[in-house]
């Protein structure tokens, strides 16, 4: 199991920041992120993508996403 | 559901949209180079309701209203209404009144920036750098873990307090429509002259207003995050929308013979560079660390974020305390007080961006 970037509750660019944070950290392998909002997981798919990695999954988790992103 | 509008050309038709209208709006009767001023026409709603009397700028503007309205709509059409609040609240008073005072001394929010340049005017090239600098220092806390600190889901009602102001305001303009040579109606003031006097009909602001509310709420248009994603993370998504506000706006004005280029004699403009620079740096930076341009802000408020809406009435605020204080500027330069106000904007925005720092780990 990767590790968890719990951005929710954090407005425009925290969730992206802590992600790609999280990204620079690991160099590969699998993060989940929570989001609560709509804006913030389209962003974090978008940044996650242009970095290389894959988002696997996303699921409505409560009131917002939890976003499953994995670089091999 | 896939959104189309987050996609690459889904941002640059909303983009390609505001420009257009933009400039369709100062065709029907808005100011020059004003078609949508999101800062322009607070300020102008703040003169209607008498928190400041300048007389020149009294107009309870339909496209603000729409803005929200159309985003709220849109929200709850696509479920993504979701009411959140308590992210520091007072900070984002304090940043949404210093960023109107900051963009008062330029002449323009973000959005006519942009428009001025597509109208020929050349002031705005300083706005612009202004507007890129101030966001440039904003990114440098954000990188050094600036964040004004997580939200909560709330009642549903604290994310309608916005909209339910806003229909309060779209109720006072019908109750009280401009009466000829009248500078008041009821409880609302307006404007003879200057570019208060100046707006397109009731009907189109609105429809315009409400359009460009729906579609920048799917596409999360913002001008700020443009440039600070850009210089960020080096992501051109919100910039492409940005450069097809510009590009389509600058167009239609060629077609609508309303590109004037030139530094002097602009509408709504004064050509003292470095306070159209230093106006832009005080708004960029407040508008950075407050997480989106005034437009921004606006669709975040309909979608139920309390915080931006208190951001949003603290530009409304701001633009009284601008027009009483003599620091907003006019045709003939900056107000008495134009220059203290936007180095105390920046030192309030410092000790905001220095001192609210923390590790969301």
């Amino acid at each position: 199991m990767g590790s968890v970037v719990d951005a929710r509750g954090l407005s425009c660019p925290q969730p992206v920041l802590m992600t790609l944070g999280e990204i620079k950290k690991l160099g590969k392998g699998e993060i989940e992120v929570l989001v609560d909002t709509d804006t913030s997981k389209e962003n974090v798919s978008r940044a996650a993508e242009s970095q290389g990695w894959k988002v696997q999954d996303i699921r409505g988790e409560g009131e917002g996403y939890r976003i499953a992103i994995r670089k091999d | 559901m896939k959104n189309i509008f987050a996609v690459r050309w889904g941002i640059i038709v909303v983009g390609a949209f505001i420009g257009v209208f933009a400039a369709l709006l100062q065709k029907m009767g808005n100011p020059g180079n004003m078609g949508i001023c999101v800062a322009c026409f607070d300020r102008d709603i703040a003169g209607a309701l008498g928190l400041h009397r300048a007389d020149v700028v009294q107009y309870m503007r339909p496209e603000i209203i729409g803005f929200v309205l159309g985003s709220l709509v849109a929200a709850y059409l696509f479920k993504e209404f979701r009411p959140r609040a308590g992210s520091a609240p007072i900070v984002r008073f304090v940043l949404g009144a210093f960023a109107m005072i900051g963009a008062l001394v330029f002449l323009g929010c973000p959005w006519r920036a942009l428009l001025r340049l597509a109208g020929g005017d050349g002031n705005a090239i300083l706005g612009i750098a202004g507007l890129i600098g101030g966001i440039w220092v904003g990114t440098l806390f954000l990188k050094g873990g600036y964040n004004l600190g997580r939200s909560e889901k709330t009642y549903a009602s604290v994310g309608w307090m916005l909209p339910l102001i806003m229909i309060f305001f779209l109720v006072l303009r019908f109750i009280y429509p401009p009466l000829a040579d009248k500078p008041q109606s009821g409880v609302l003031f307006y404007s003879l002259k200057g570019p208060g006097s100046m707006h397109a009909p009731l009907a189109f602001s609105l429809l315009v207003g409400l359009a460009v509310g729906f579609l920048a709420q799917r596409s999360r248009f913002c001008t700020m995050g443009a440039f600070r994603d850009l210089i960020l993370f080096r992501q051109p998504h919100l910039f492409t929308g940005l450069l097809s506000l510009l590009v389509f706006a600058f167009v239609t004005n060629l077609i609508l013979g309303q590109f004037h280029p030139g530094f002097a004699k602009q509408p709504v403009a004064h050509t003292l560079s470095a306070w159209n620079f230093g106006g832009m740096v005080l708004a960029g930076l407040a508008f950075a660390l407050a997480g989106g341009c005034p437009g921004r802000q606006l669709f975040l408020a309909g979608e139920g974020d309390g915080d931006a809406a208190i951001f949003v009435l603290g530009m409304i605020v701001g633009a009284g305390f601008a027009h009483n204080f003599g620091t907003a500027s006019s045709p003939a330069g900056v107000g008495p007080n134009g220059i203290a106000a936007v180095i105390i904007g920046l030192l309030v925005c410092l000790f905001i961006g220095f001192t609210m720092r923390r590790k969301m780990a």
